[in-house]
């Protein structure tokens, strides 16, 4: 068995720099989580497969499950809890709110991470391409239809 | 899940990371986007005690026309390659199909050669298109031929010291036409079947093809006895249709949850086609 030396990570969180003594196996959900107490980034699968984990990191969607906290020393990591500023919400998450984008919410915080993603590589995106800049999130209730209604309606919130 | 404790390195060259990997033979393992063995971690099904982080290498992440063809670096990642307007078609479409955003955004060139799992996408466009991997240890880089790279299931030419450390493609002429095309499973998007063709044709004649094939058998194969039928040919119906006939030839199909082996024997035929016409349809 490999012995676990902890390391020292720097990793910013939402614009605030986070350092820690991790052990190198800490996944960056579990960083996020456990570690930093920020449970807004959810854990669904834990296999890769439903992107509820969902972060930004250095401008990059990435599921945070199966990402190293190591790895993202130095990076810059945006989490669900980044998007509101204060008391105004994202347009991401009013277009959830707006649009019925959600039942349990629990897919939500990826969902929303990989539209906020999917709306800074193409402010204007098609059905078809937020469907498939969608493809690595899945949803048990809501169903795609509204979530889709919910990015158009940021799409055109943050246009204007 | 949580993997097994393991000891952490983060080189920032090549060298030092084939320095490492000497050092600690088969104890160690590479980590590059991490899409394939942070998985086997999480499932304790690989527990290597130390691990080598290659994904950081700035060095290593490049896509470079040079006289001798496309050279693109081996942590290179997914959603570099398919939005490439350099690299051929059928490498940057089979990267586009990869998995999803998240997966593109992390996995990397070299991690799914080395990996070579039977349903990974891009071996069938390095095998199609002719590709080189080259690699690196502490003493010598060797060039290894796609066509011979990928042996069995999970199996590669690549020694347990070596490094994939950049992959070269031969630049398309404007003859040459390729294409990935692939049945994709629906929730994770491996391919079942996938096929990636790339012919030439110089005076409505098929002077050269090459097609690779993955997710049909242990590991990505060069159909060879379907491009025996479209060299000489005018690649009109006949020649496509019997060359596509003879994608799936010799092979031991795989058979499993996904897909019955003879279920991916008709898919390889109907895939094949369907490769062949959209790359003969680029090729002018
Ligand atoms: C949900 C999900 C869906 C997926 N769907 C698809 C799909 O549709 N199509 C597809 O093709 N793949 C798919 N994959 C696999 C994905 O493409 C992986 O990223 C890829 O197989 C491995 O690349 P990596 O950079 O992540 O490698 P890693 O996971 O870091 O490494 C994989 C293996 O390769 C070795 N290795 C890595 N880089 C090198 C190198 N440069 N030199 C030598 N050895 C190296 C490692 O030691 C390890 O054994 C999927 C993965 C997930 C999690
Ligand atoms: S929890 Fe990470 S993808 Fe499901
Ligand atoms: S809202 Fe319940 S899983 Fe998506």
């Amino acid at each position: 068995m490999g012995q676990s030396v902890t390391v020292p990570i720097t990793i910013s969180v939402n614009g605030k720099q986070h350092s820690a003594e991790v052990e190198p196996r800490l996944l960056l959900a579990q960083f996020l989580r456990e570690t930093l107490s920020m449970t807004g980034t959810h854990i669904g699968c834990d296999t890769t497969s439903c992107g509820a984990c969902t972060v930004i990191i250095d401008g990059s969607s990435a599921k945070s499950c199966t990402v190293l906290a190591v790895q993202a020393n130095g990076a810059e990591v945006t989490t669900v809890e980044g998007l509101a500023d204060g008391d105004t919400l994202h347009p991401i998450q009013e277009g959830f709110w707006e649009k019925h984008g959600l039942q349990c919410g629990f897919c939500t915080p990826g969902m929303m991470m990989s539209a906020v993603a999917l709306l800074n590589d193409n402010p204007e995106p098609s059905e078809e391409e937020i469907r498939h800049g969608l493809a690595g999130n899945v949803c048990r209730c809501t169903g795609y239809h509204n979530i889709v209604l919910a990015v158009q309606y940021a799409a055109d919130k943050m246009k204007s | 899940m949580i993997p097994a404790p393991f000891q952490y390195h983060k080189p920032t060259s090549v060298a030092e990371a084939a320095e490492l990997l000497k050092k600690h033979g088969s104890d160690a393992k590479i980590l590059a986007g991490g899409h394939s063995l942070i998985p086997l971690m999480k499932l304790r099904l690989a527990q290597p005690e130390v691990i080598i982080d290659i994904g950081a290498i700035e060095s290593m992440s490049y896509i470079q026309e040079r006289e001798e063809g496309i050279a693109i670096g081996g942590t290179t990642h997914y959603v570099d390659i398919a939005n490439s307007s350099t690299v051929p078609k059928a490498l940057s479409e089979a990267a586009a199909q990869v998995a999803d955003v998240q997966v593109r955004n992390r996995g990397t060139i070299g991690g799914s050669l080395a990996h070579s799992d039977p349903a990974a996408d891009l071996p069938a466009a390095l095998v199609a298109l002719k590709g080189q991997i080259i690699t690196s240890s502490t003493n010598e880089h060797r060039t290894l031929e796609s066509n011979e790279f990928f042996q069995d299931l999970f199996t590669t030419a690549l020694r347990e010291d070596e490094i994939i450390s950049e992959i070269l493609v031969p630049a398309e002429s404007e003859e040459t036409g390729s294409a990935y095309v692939k049945f994709g499973n629906k929730a994770s998007h491996y391919a079942v079947v996938g096929v990636a063709a790339s012919v030439t044709l110089t005076n409505g004649k098929c002077i050269e093809a090459s097609i690779g094939v993955t997710g049909a058998g242990p590991a990505a194969y060069q159909a060879s006895e379907s491009i025996s039928e479209l060299v000489g040919s005018d690649l009109g119906d006949g020649a496509i249709e019997k060359a596509s006939a003879k994608a799936g030839e010799g092979v031991d199909f795989n058979d499993d949850v996904h897909a019955s082996g003879e279920y991916r024997a008709h898919l390889v035929t109907v895939f094949a086609e369907r490769a062949i016409r959209l790359a003969a349809s680029r090729a002018s």
